[in-house]
């Protein structure tokens, strides 16, 4: 398996997820998006570790599963909060930056 | 040459006929005081203007006081200086050090001498006696307090001027009856074309007063002394283009002052201030302060012909100038500024004529200052009893209700007609001959110079006695041509009171006998000797005698002329239409539009040209700065979507641009 197929395949992943992230219009669906981008870069990571025999790669990976764990608790939770007092999820309803 | 040399050495100290104006001593006696000549009055001024309303009935007499106060310490100081050898009549005293600049210092200093005296007797006794006439003349005036504290601040400011001894205390004095002037001339500003007259005297004569700081500039450059014994000293030894600079300017401040042309437009309509002003400032005194310049400043124009060339030409053009306005004017004050003008013409060219001139120009300006102010106040009481009324052509026949106006007025006349044995005839007719004398012009030998200049003179001698005979001939004689009830409202011609008549009356006396008196074994010219050196007597191209006949015969037939015209035929009530010349004449020779195309359309044009330079160009690209970053602005602020998705992308975009710059150089 030639390293590319890993790198190309990581690529695909991330493309995946800042596309989700940027088109569509529901919270959940752009974490979920988020989600794919982080295991893309796990991928990577995984990869590297593997073709350089390098553990800290593999550890790497750890951390960004945790560090995702808490952002997806983070993020959901402030997703209630958003749902609980606008009664959408809709990001494109949420655009109190502007107005 | 060989008289320029001679020129040149008259006025140096090296002559050993008489000791030269660098033997000056400290003041003592009554010349220590002098400086009490001009404190007076400014404190009198002072006062006035600060005491208000509280001096209102009384404030006038206070100026009276102050300005008679300083003819008698003027007349102690003249006894004094009598009293001494000509060598040592010419005090100075530092009365304090005024600019203290390091290795430059101006000391305000006074110079006591025959030439300042002169302008200290002419000044206090005119002025005072004007001041008599003006109690009379502005009694019923609501602010005739103000008028007063204006006066004697012009008389202080005037004194300044002549006992200055140095160019810079002179400027003082200089601008100190410059606003003198201006606020008089504006005095009833509640009339616009009055205030606006004003504000032409002044502006008009800022160019004067710039000539006078560029030429003050030029000699602390070359000498770094602006004293009239520094300077004249420096002078000696620089060359003659610094000295042609600084006599150059001085010409233009004297033009502006004495109304000389071209900068002779101010004058005529100075006349719209009360007659009194018109007496004292604007033809007495304050307008013969460019002369006075002139002659103090007698040694850098001998080192600059070129300089005094100008002084004679300018004094040659306005004499002219100023006799064939005069003899269409139907104003009589305005009649009466253009004689000044002319009248000051004379005093120029003798200015301008050198060694040979300078006490006869300082001569006939004593006494045209006595004669010019009687006919001035003359003036004043015709109005005085024709309810204001100016127009000569609605006079005529005022001898039988006018008869002190009538006869002083007479003796005014005669004495500017220059006919034996009034003043005008004694001082005029040596500047006429001064002018049959010049052998130079501009530094080189000039034989036509004595034929120019003297004709020129004679002429307007003759000119003068037209128009002066023409006044006082619509004035005095003929039918009256009143105004009644249907135009202008009916008049009851009478004499004016004692408080302006008994002025008057001495002014007369002084008019006819103070030319005379004066030419007695050349008394004045002698007395002028230690200020200006002696006169360099020269052979005029005319026999003297030849010269006074036919002056005295053009003079007569000039007012014998207009008496057939304005005396005996009846004058039209109406100015006539008149060919080109004339309504040339009538209208100033279109100075005013000549300085609007000139002067006044070019500045203003600059000044709109500046504007637009300032509001379109520095304005503009101030405001374009705020209109780009304004628009910037805009066009960030669009990208501010406030969705998060955007923000998002641009967050992705911007990292794959990284991405493919850092690959892009990486590879």
């Amino acid at each position: 398996m030639s390293l590319a197929f890993y790198i190309a395949l990581a690529g695909i992943l991330f493309s995946i997820g800042a596309v989700t992230v940027v088109v569509r219009k529901s919270v959940i669906i752009s974490l979920l998006g988020v989600e794919l981008m982080l295991n893309s870069a796990s991928l990577v990571f995984i990869t590297f570790s593997r073709v350089l025999g390098d553990y800290s790669g593999q550890v790497m990976a750890f951390f960004v599963m945790i560090v995702a764990a808490a952002e997806v608790v983070v993020g959901l939770s402030i997703v209630v909060a958003i749902f609980k007092s606008r009664a959408t999820t809709d990001l494109d309803q949420n655009v109190a930056l502007r107005k | 040459m060989n008289s320029m040399l001679a020129a040149v050495a008259a006025v140096l100290p090296a002559s050993d006929a008489w000791v030269g104006p660098v033997a000056t001593q400290e003041a003592t006696g009554p010349a220590a005081f002098a400086s009490l000549l001009f404190v007076v009055p400014l404190a009198v001024a002072a006062f006035l203007l600060l005491g208000g309303n509280r001096t209102n009935k009384w404030g006038h007499w206070v100026a009276v006081a102050a300005s008679w106060f300083s003819f008698a310490l003027g007349v102690a100081i003249l006894i004094q200086m009598m009293g001494l050898p000509a060598s040592d009549r010419r005090f100075t005293q530092t009365l304090f050090t005024w600019i203290p600049a390091g290795d430059f210092q101006v000391d305000f200093g006074l110079l006591v001498d025959p030439l300042s005296m002169t302008f200290v007797m002419l000044v206090t006794l005119v002025g005072s006696l004007i001041l008599v006439y003006s109690v009379g003349y502005m009694e019923h005036d609501p602010a005739r307090r103000r008028f007063f504290a204006y006066l004697v601040l012009f008389i202080a400011s005037m004194l300044v001027l002549v006992l200055a001894n140095n160019y810079t205390a002179m400027f003082l004095g200089w601008e100190g009856v410059g606003l003198s002037s201006y606020l008089l001339i504006g005095f009833w500003n509640q009339v616009p074309s009055n205030a606006s007259a004003a504000n032409k005297a002044f502006i008009m004569n800022r160019i004067g007063d710039v000539g006078f700081l560029i030429a003050m500039m030029a000699m602390v450059a070359a000498f770094n002394s602006t004293t009239f014994d520094e300077v004249n000293a420096g002078v000696a030894g620089a060359s003659q283009g610094t000295a042609t600079v600084i006599g150059i300017f001085l010409l233009v401040a004297a033009c502006a002052k004495s109304a000389q042309f071209p900068l002779q437009a101010w004058l005529g309509d100075a006349m719209a201030g009360p007659t009194p002003v018109s007496a004292l400032i604007h033809a007495a005194t304050m307008v013969t302060a460019g002369v006075y310049l002139i002659v103090r400043s007698g040694t850098i124009f001998i080192y600059a012909p070129i300089a005094m060339a100008c002084v004679a030409v300018v004094g040659l053009i306005t004499l002219i100038l100023g006799a064939l306005i005069g003899s269409f004017k139907d104003d009589i004050k305005k009649a009466l500024a253009a004689s000044t003008m002319s009248q000051l013409g004379y005093m120029m060219l003798g200015a301008g004529l050198g060694p040979i001139g300078w006490a006869f120009a300082i001569f006939h300006l004593l006494t045209h200052g006595f004669f010019k102010s009687l006919l001035f106040l003359g003036a004043g009481s015709v109005m005085h009893g024709m309810n204001d009324q100016v127009n000569m052509r609605r006079f005529g026949g005022l001898r039988k209700f006018m008869v002190v106006t009538w006869i002083t007025f007479m003796m005014g006349w005669l004495a500017i007609l220059g006919v034996p044995p009034f003043s005008g005839y004694w001082s005029k007719d040596h500047i006429i001959e001064a002018a049959f004398s010049t052998s130079t012009f501009a530094g080189a030998d000039a034989p036509w110079a004595a034929w120019v200049f003297g004709s020129v003179a004679v002429l307007g001698a003759a000119m003068t006695a037209f128009y002066m005979s023409r006044m006082f001939f619509m004035t005095f004689s003929g039918k009256a041509r009143w105004t009644s009830d249907v135009d202008g409202g009916a008049v009851h011609p009478h004499e004016s009171k004692p408080i302006m008549t008994v002025p008057m009356i001495i002014l007369a006396v002084f008019a006819v006998g103070l030319g005379g008196v004066l030419s007695i074994n050349d008394v004045f010219t002698t007395w002028l000797t230690p200020a200006i050196g002696p006169v360099d007597h020269a052979e005029p191209v005319l026999s003297a005698i030849w010269i006074q006949i036919i002056t005295l015969v053009l003079v007569l037939i000039a007012a014998a002329f207009a008496w057939v015209k304005f005396g005996k035929e009846a004058v039209p009530k109406a100015a006539p239409y008149g060919n080109a010349f004339s309504r040339a004449a009538r209208n100033d020779f279109y100075q005013d539009e000549i300085n609007e195309v000139i002067a006044v359309a070019p500045t203003t044009a600059a000044v709109e040209g500046v504007t637009a330079v300032d509001r379109y160009g520095i304005d503009g690209g101030i405001n374009g700065l705020g209109r780009l970053s304004v628009w910037t602005g805009k066009v960030i602020a669009w990208t501010e979507t406030g969705y998060l998705r955007s923000y998002a992308g641009y967050m992705l975009g911007g990292v794959v641009v990284i991405v493919a710059i850092v690959l892009g150089f990486r590879l």
